[in-house]
């Protein structure tokens, strides 16, 4: 039957270079094609859900060739639900999209876009430790040609220094790979995790290789090159950025932490203390760049930095409870950071400016928005009900079983920053103040409004959904090597 | 010492100076250059360790990692020189804004 074929895990990938290269070609229909090409995409990693819910992990080998030389794609939960968040981010994105852009830019975003959504489907579903740096490659070239997309000297700056560090990144990991390749005779990670064992090759390989993915996904204080990125490019792409794009790098650290680096007990604990604290360091420090900004959009991309370090909290607590959470703030901080960067985006059609202190009567003009602006808030917040206090949560209750209760107190001043930052822009966006009575010319479009405002309320849906969620993440036990 | 291990040597005196270059030149072409040193470095470790089972085979499957490897350099490399002409015709010069001279 066409729902129970092997071959929807191939789909998701190749629809949309399929779409991008269709698009790049026959543009008198742009929109409609690129649209239709996301709702294939997110109607093919629907039926892969449902194949995965109900049979469990699926592997898949490329053109029959079994690892060690063959490409073998795995989808187990932890890999279904970036596949999932990224599909949910990546229609909403889609939708404000093509209200968003007008001009001939419309023929260049299309194209990197649904590239970009290709190689992210590619590398969640990757095992393999080459194709994950192509993959990750795709995406940064992508991803940087996103951001100069807006051009202006701000953005091709930020362009041209997220290149550099890009490629940096991922020049360190490929030496990690050739390395490992060279000791280990593989690159696929199951093999390898079977395989690896501590020697100062294996240190070498463990440095080169958090550095290089660190840089990318842009922990505490290799920070430096994301806010002038996210915050100069075009809405939808800062969205993307934000949301997924950081977290591509991030999860292949991850993986290799849970499944290939040999880290016996106590270098598991000291290593992933210095992570631990880089990530406290990041969120202490995000939390009072984001207060001190005065742009909105800059505003958004220091939270950005700040909730990375979130991500990396769990390192140090390294038990099955605190790596669910770290899951949970990655789908809790995509959907709300989405939300945010769309509602900053009407804010700036709106007023032509994105200055917080010129905020005043927002709430009257585009009540939608800042309702967006505000339920997104609440997650990152971490304010129950939503995906944001779900995570903490977990996160709280995973320091207190494994005897570290002082990352609860970051969580606590992470909080109170996130909870002083979203406030001062409600505090202007509420203020009664039209000196001036002329009206605002540019309106936006309905759709633009409330595709925010669907994202932020699905960042506190996440809240509700927790137990299903959960359960998914359980398919195949993504993290439980690391209980052994 | 085997010429394999030679080469990889060299190939790993490669990456330290391109990562020297990268950070330390301030002119967009010189650190792209640098870049491409650094890379060429990555990919001088990997064909000299193919020889790891030390037949006369060499180990096929890193020259084909290289290929695709050069192939991403390629292309991040035009990119990065098309952003630089950009930056030059935005800025006036090929730096970056925290390296330009007041």
């Amino acid at each position: 039957m066409l729902i129970d074929s092997p071959h929807w895990i191939i789909i998701i990938i190749l629809l949309p270079i399929l779409g991008s290269v269709v698009c790049f070609l026959w543009r008198e229909h742009i929109v409609k094609l690129a649209l239709a090409t996301a709702v294939g995409t997110v109607t093919s990693v629907g039926v892969l859900s449902w194949q995965v819910i109900t049979n469990g992990v699926q592997r898949y080998e490329l053109g029959a060739w079994s690892a060690p030389l063959g490409i073998e794609l795995y989808l187990d939960g932890l890999s279904l639900l970036m596949l999932l968040v990224t599909a949910i981010v990546g229609f909403a994105i889609s939708i404000y999209a093509s209200a968003y852009f007008k001009d001939d830019k419309t023929n260049i975003f299309w194209p990197l876009w649904l590239f970009l959504w290709s190689a992210l489907n590619a590398l969640f579903v990757s095992s393999d430790i080459f194709n994950l740096f192509v993959t990750l490659e795709i995406i940064g070239l992508s991803a940087v040609a996103l951001v100069a997309l807006s051009g202006g000297a701000n953005a091709i700056t930020a362009a041209m220094r997220y290149l550099l560090v890009s490629l940096l990144g991922s020049m360190l990991y490929l030496m990690g790979v050739a390395l490992l390749y060279h000791s280990y005779g593989t690159v696929d990670m199951v093999l390898l995790s079977l395989r690896t064992e501590m020697t100062p090759t294996m240190w070498l390989i463990m440095g080169l290789m958090t550095t290089g993915l660190l840089l990318k996904t842009a922990l505490f204080p290799l920070h430096f090159w994301l806010p002038p990125a996210h915050s100069s490019a075009p809405v939808p792409v800062s969205a993307v950025l934000s949301a997924l794009v950081v977290k591509a790098s991030f999860y292949i650290l991850w993986r290799l932490w849970i499944v290939v680096f040999p880290l016996a007990d106590h270098a598991q604990a000291n290593l992933g203390f210095i992570l631990g604290l880089l990530g406290s360091l990041a969120i202490v420090w995000g939390g009072f760049q984001a207060l001190r900004q005065t742009r909105l959009k800059l505003l958004i991309a220091y939270s950005t930095v700040m909730q990375i370090g979130y991500l990396f909290l769990a390192f140090p607590l390294a038990n099955v409870m605190g790596w669910k959470a770290t899951l949970y703030f990655i789908l809790a901080h995509a959907v709300a950071k989405t939300a945010m960067f769309m509602a900053a985006g009407n804010i700036l059609i709106h007023r032509g400016h994105d200055r917080i202190a010129d905020f005043y009567s927002m709430a009257q003009y585009l009540p939608l928005t800042i309702s967006a602006f505000a339920l997104s808030g609440i997650s990152l917040m971490g304010l129950p009900p939503s995906g944001g206090f779900i995570a903490k949560w977990l996160l709280l209750e995973a320091s207190i079983v494994s005897g570290q209760w002082w990352w609860g107190l970051v969580l606590i001043v992470g909080g109170l920053l996130t909870g002083a930052y979203v406030f001062k822009v409600l505090g202007y966006a509420f203020i009664q103040e039209d000196s001036s009575n002329e009206p605002y010319p540019i309106g936006i479009s309905k759709r633009m409004e409330w595709m925010a405002l669907g994202m932020a309320l699905l960042a506190i849906v996440l809240g509700f959904i927790a137990p299903f969620i959960l359960r998914i993440m359980d398919i195949g036990s993504p993290f439980a090597e690391v209980l052994s | 010492m085997t010429p394999a291990f030679l080469y990889a040597l060299v190939g790993i005196v490669l990456f330290s100076i391109g990562l020297y270059g990268l950070i330390l030149y301030k002119h967009l072409l010189r650190k792209i250059l640098a870049i491409n040193i650094l890379g060429s470095g990555v990919f001088l470790v990997m064909v000299a360790l193919a020889d790891r089972i030390g037949d006369a085979v060499p180990d096929a499957v890193p020259h084909a990692m290289v290929i695709t490897g050069i192939v991403v350099a390629v292309s991040a490399t035009a990119l990065a020189l098309a952003l630089m002409l950009r930056v030059n015709e935005e800025t006036g010069q090929a730096v970056l804004p925290e390296d330009r001279e007041a």
